[in-house]
């Protein structure tokens, strides 16, 4: 135990917390309360179905009903399909409308009213914030869904809040030598950036990590959160002398953005003698379906792919394929992963006191969760596992088959320091076990 | 030069959808006095027609091909159309790729059927009633609407793409004498543009040139009095608030290969247009598309780098800018009429 060990009183250290029964939601019946919370209405909504559904899947696998998914794989072997210390999982959830003062207002009811004893979901990085400093304050844990933003686990990072997924400046890390290798050095780049949080992390940690290879930013321009009609701004692109163009863009503003930029011809384009690319540095398989053919040879990122090979994977996408009919997206596997690194910990720590579990994640090393080997770094709770470069696949089998591996990056790549400038700012702080 | 030509070009095709909205919603402000905070969602139907087209041309029956597997590793489910089995692989293939033009046919009696449901269904009950009570109802009627399509459809978007022929871009900068490149436009685009001239145009020439349109016209004027003459004006004002229903719906439809349609888009334009019908004049048709075309080409200029450095976030205000400066020098708008809510 690190930085948050070192804080706390020496009596509640170690095995300790097992007997210490004075936390938030003790849970006293035979279930336990897990609070899903995920956008079901708002821009994110179909991620955040995703992520329900692998909630539910994980919940069944935990109550030892269906085929156990990652169970069967996952190196720790706690689990059992028995729940978790004794007790069946249950769980309440939340629309988070993919809005921060929503997510935060169902986070609490589920804290409050259903007695919740861990929060997880989320499909954005100012949701993921607003609720890990809820549930700081509450005394619960926050296994955080899809956050991307290097706040999460940077300036805005708590005790109580765990992030299981990838970062802005892990994909900057992963993609810059992957684009220099396929597009040359000494390329110059114009950047769309959404204005906010997210946009501008992803910004600045792609071209940090491109500047290494020769790669010159010619312009950073921010476009609104709201826009639809990204046609304004790729059009002063052509003219701009850049060669790259990287959409700092997510969701519906990557999709209507990428198919601007290929209706203006950019992707035919020659310019300084090279071909003109387009770079979208964190994808999604539900934001290539709706993208459709314009996602065809485009790079990005990702941090799982249904298609990989490990048994992890291959497992979860038979259990997920199995119960939907379709294979799940990285949003869901996140989620999917969170619930059971939770579970875990409890089992481990043989306790549901958050500081406990704080105690069993912090420093967890573990594998067969489809990442290979991850550990969950004890001095901002970011879990660091290899990263995946996607490129939009030219010849699809199918509807499900859009993207193809380019290569996975592996961990030592990605790995920084946690007092690196991008993640600087704010304390992790001590666990609150809400008593 | 280059620059101001290809933004000029740009505008233009957002100028032509607020138009196409702005007519509509100015259309049933002038004769049913109705302030229609639903007419985005409207936009937004139609351009799910052109989804729901494209769906039901790619209705498909499945068979098992125990020579393919599926990503769990079983015989694949290959699916094939009903109307490729009907006729034929090359001509299915064809009016699938069509499908985004071809949904008009299918838009237009939507739309109207919608306009007419709405209008004698919920909004005639609201004529008498404030405009306060009658934005409040529209207002939620579009929430309903928009709700009601991402339960059906998603909160993603969804591509319905161009017909092949007119995939890629026109390079005018050769055209012009610049260099290739310089100034490049997408077809589809143009495309637009010329739809919704003509659009625009036989809106204009049906209330221009038609009996009907002269009595609507008159109406608009002076309700009172043409229902003093025997002519049942509400008829045919419920026959308008379909048309501007249908102009809004093939607004849409066309728009989809612009940008991929999703529930919100009609959120997205309706303050916009709104904003455009105020600009040209409540209540005034050509002051409507010419604040439409205005504004959308000011809006494009805006989001120029240029422009940006000296006043930053301009882009996003510059519309809301301009409609204060004409509301202040200009209160009617730039061709309203008198006494048009002013009461």
């Amino acid at each position: 135990m690190a930085g948050a060990g070192l804080a706390m009183p020496t009596i509640f250290t170690g095995a300790s917390w097992a007997q210490t029964d004075n936390y938030r939601n003790k849970p006293t019946g035979d279930t336990v309360t897990f609070g899903f919370n995920v956008p079901l209405s708002g821009p994110y909504a179909d991620e955040g179905a995703d992520e329900l559904r692998a909630y539910e899947l994980a919940v069944e696998h935990l109550n030892g009903q269906g085929d156990g998914g990652m169970l069967n794989t996952f190196s720790s072997k706690t689990l059992d399909g028995t729940g978790i210390l004794g007790k069946k999982v249950a769980f309440v959830s939340g629309d988070t409308q993919t809005k921060a003062d929503a997510a935060r207002a169902t986070a609490k009811s589920m804290i409050e009213k259903d007695g919740a004893v861990v929060i997880t979901g989320g499909s954005s990085s100012a949701e993921a914030v607003a609720v890990q400093a809820l549930c700081q304050e509450a005394g619960i844990i926050f296994m955080a869904g899809l956050t991307h933003a290097n706040d999460t686990t940077g300036k805005d990072k708590k005790a109580n809040g765990f992030r299981h997924f990838f970062n802005c400046y892990m994909s900057g890390a992963a993609l810059a030598p992957v684009l220099a290798k396929l597009y040359g050095n000494d390329r110059r780049v114009y950047h769309l950036t959404a204005d906010y949080n997210w946009g501008w992390s992803m910004q600045s940690s792609i071209e940090n990590a491109t500047k290494a290879y020769g790669w010159e930013s010619v312009q950073n321009v921010l476009t609104p959160l709201a826009s639809t009609d990204f046609s304004s701004y790729i059009a002063p692109v052509l003219n701009s002398g850049a060669d790259v163009l990287v959409l700092n863009h997510y969701g519906g503003n990557m999709v209507n953005s990428l198919t601007n930029a290929v209706q203006f011809g950019l992707r035919d384009k020659q310019v300084n003698g090279k071909n003109f690319e387009i770079v979208v540095p964190l994808y999604s398989e539900l934001m290539a379906q709706g993208a459709g053919e314009n996602v065809r040879g485009i790079v990005g990122s990702s941090n799982w792919f249904w298609q990989l090979q490990d048994p992890g994977t291959a497992a979860f996408t038979k259990s997920f394929g199995t119960k939907y009919g379709f294979p799940p997206s990285q949003a869901a596997h996140t989620c999917y992963v969170q619930a059971l690194l939770y579970a875990d910990a409890a089992n481990r720590a043989g306790t549901f006191n958050p500081c406990a579990i704080v105690e069993a994640l912090e420093g967890f090393e573990f594998d067969g969760m489809g990442n290979g080997p991850t550990l969950y770094r004890a001095a901002d709770h970011q879990c660091f596992k290899d990263v995946l470069v996607m490129k939009g696949k030219e010849n699809p089998a199918n509807k499900y088959d859009l993207l193809e591996l380019v290569e996975v990056t592996p961990v030592a790549q990605v790995m920084y320091e946690p007092d690196n400038p991008a993640f600087a700012g704010g304390e992790l702080g001590t666990c609150n076990p809400g008593a | 030069m280059d620059g101001l030509i290809l933004q000029t070009l740009n505008g233009l095709d957002k100028g032509s959808a607020y138009a196409m909205i702005a007519l509509g919603l100015t259309l049933i402000f002038g004769t049913l006095g109705v302030v229609n905070f639903a007419h985005g969602a409207l936009f937004m139907i139609g351009a799910f027609c052109a989804v729901v087209m494209n769906g039901m041309m790619s209705l498909s029956y499945e068979t098992i091909d125990p020579a393919q597997l599926d990503f769990l590793g079983q015989p694949m489910k290959v699916e094939t159309t009903y109307l490729s089995s009907w006729v034929g692989p090359d001509l299915s293939a064809a009016l699938i790729d069509w499908s985004v033009p071809l949904s008009l046919l299918l838009t237009v009696p939507v739309m109207v059927l919608i306009g007419f449901v709405m209008e004698r269904g919920l909004i005639k009950h609201f004529y008498k009633r404030p405009h306060a009570d009658q934005i409040l109802v529209t207002f939620g009627l579009a929430i309903v609407l928009q709700e009601v399509i991402k339960a059906f459809f998603g909160a993603n978007p969804i591509q319905t793409p161009a017909p092949g022929m007119f995939e890629g871009s026109f390079d005018f900068g050769v055209l012009m004498g610049f260099d290739p490149n310089a100034i490049i436009y997408p077809y589809w685009r143009m495309v637009y543009f010329v739809f919704s001239l003509l659009v625009i145009g036989a809106v204009f020439a049906f209330l221009q040139f038609t009996t009907f349109g002269m009595v609507v016209r008159a109406g608009m004027a002076d309700r009172e009095t043409v229902g003093l003459l025997g002519i049942n004006i509400d008829r045919r004002f419920t026959f308008m608030f379909g048309l501007a229903a249908a102009v809004a719906g093939v607004a849409g439809a066309m728009y989809g290969p612009i940008n991929a349609p999703n529930y919100h888009m009609g959120m997205d334009f309706l303050v916009l247009s709104f904003v455009v019908v105020v600009v040209g004049g409540m209540g005034s048709l050509p002051g409507a598309v010419l604040a439409g075309f205005l504004l959308g080409i000011v809006e494009s200029f805006a989001s120029l780098n240029e422009v940006k450095m000296f006043i930053p976030g301009i882009d996003q205000i510059i519309i809301f800018v301009i409609a204060i400066v004409i509301l202040l020098t200009r209160p009617r708008g730039l061709m309203g009429r008198r006494g048009v809510m002013e009461e």
